[in-house]
């Protein structure tokens, strides 16, 4: 039996590179820190933001329930302590605020692979390979670990992570984790979410099965595409992948549900390809 | 999800451990039924001319489950037997494992055995599952994929 999962913002840091509250930054027409907390509410039973006590009673924090940092100096794994110290029966699916392209099927992704009986299930970075410790599943057996190593003297949430006994699982959407820590990052990014949300390509998650599965060498993925429908999708898909399956034998889904090649796809679509079935 | 296999009585479910016959049957009890009919598919140890040794299921779940659960509502609708339930293995069988369980009870036998057979040939159609056999020679392979490259077939791999 896994433990209950609950959800940690973390934005307590001091943004001393932004220059302005990294928090309060808009994203897709509200706050970062918004942002984020909508992004977890789907996938736990309580959702908290971890803040330093002289933030406690911000306009934009105090909305939210608070986790406060019982440590000042050691960063963001003081958050992830202070979590653990009240709740300690519980996961954490921790977040970063400042993750302006983080998407709900990435997220999604996260918690479908969680392995309870592992100290924490991160994705391993498309940049360098190394474990994401602020988009992660923090299991409650890694609350000894953690007290463990900041009693050494350390603190750094991605150092403990590549040393532990960590589920590593790759991000559906390489750019998801990129974050933004300063104006110039920031404003790259809002390109690149402006580019996702234009008229012209959709954000899609496609699931593979089988046969695809093996081909595409994943089981999903996130993507931007111009494609308008399964159709193209399909297409598009097999120009990247050594499909070897005529789409004339697959049907399609989207969403769940069996679906058209042919019906136009929209933002957020989760599109899977159904190889010739053969259960029973 | 194995806690599933005993208490519930969801019309269908995916296994990851194996399939508790009784406590399926038990939730088809009924004492209005005077007939109950099951049918057990079974992993075979050869198919087309190639020694299996063993198989491996694969499931796009969230659509199966709903596609089973309609597939189930037919049979009940369709031949208005009282009664029944499916359930389908997922992961790594071995030659002799039960891979997919249908149990059917209703008044009279009729219904019974009509309602079983159209639940299991519905759910060998329709439902997003996969096999993939290895075999003793130490080949794999997706079932009903491998050479629809070249065209779509109509290829029907039986139990029994």
């Amino acid at each position: 039996m896994s433990a209950p999962l609950y959800g940690l913002v973390l934005a307590g840091g001091r943004s001393s590179r932004m220059g302005q509250d990294k928090a309060a930054l808009r994203v897709g027409g509200r706050s970062q820190l918004e942002h984020a907390m909508a992004l977890l509410a789907p996938h736990v039973a309580r959702a908290f933001v971890s803040v330093r006590a002289d933030q406690r009673a911000d306009p934009l924090r105090a909305g939210f329930e608070q986790i406060e940092d019982s440590r000042e100096d050691l960063g963001p794994i003081a958050g992830i302590i202070a979590a653990q110290q009240r709740f300690p029966e519980s996961a954490w699916l921790v977040l970063a605020c400042d993750l302006p392209l983080l998407d709900a099927a990435t997220l999604a992704f996260l918690v479908r692979e969680r392995a309870p009986e592992k100290l924490a299930t991160a994705f391993r970075s498309s940049h360098d390979a190394l474990p994401e410790p602020l988009c992660a599943v923090w299991e409650p057996a890694s609350r000894a670990a953690v007290a463990a190593y900041v009693a050494r003297g350390k603190s750094c949430p991605r150092k403990f992570l590549i040393g532990a006994d960590v589920h590593l699982i790759d991000e559906p959407n390489p750019r998801a984790l990129d974050n933004a820590n300063t104006p110039e990052e920031y404003a790259e990014a809002m390109n690149t979410r402006g580019a996702a949300a234009s008229a012209a390509t959709r954000r899609l998650t496609v699931q593979y099965f089988a046969l695809l599965r093996e081909q595409a060498g994943r089981g999903t993925e996130s993507l931007v595409t111009a494609a308008r429908t399964p159709r193209e999708l399909y297409a598009e898909l097999a120009r990247r992948y050594p499909f070897t399956l005529d789409p004339a034998v697959l049907r399609v889904a989207i969403n769940s549900e069996f679906g058209d090649w042919s019906a136009p796809l929209a933002e957020g679509d989760a599109v899977v390809f159904i190889p010739p079935v053969a259960g029973g | 999800m194995d806690a599933a296999n005993t208490s519930t009585s969801a019309p269908f479910r995916f296994v990851r451990e194996p399939i508790d016959v009784e406590a399926l049957r038990a939730t088809l009890a009924d004492p209005a039924c005077g007939g109950y009919a099951a049918f057990e598919g079974w992993v075979r140890d050869h198919n087309e001319g190639q020694r299996v040794r063993h198989l491996e299921y694969e499931a796009y779940e969230a659509l199966a489950v709903r596609e089973a659960v309609r597939i189930v509502g037919e049979a009940v609708a369709r031949f208005g037997v009282a009664h029944a339930a499916c359930a389908h293995r997922v992961g790594d069988l071995a030659v002799g494992e039960l891979a997919v369980w249908v149990g059917v009870s209703a008044p009279h036998r009729d219904e019974a055995f009509r309602a079983c057979r159209y639940i299991i040939d519905e759910i060998k159609h329709r439902l997003p599952i996969w096999k993939k056999e290895h075999y003793v020679n130490g080949d794999s392979g997706w079932v009903n994929c491998e050479r629809c490259a070249a065209a779509p077939h109509e290829h029907e791999h039986s139990h029994g």
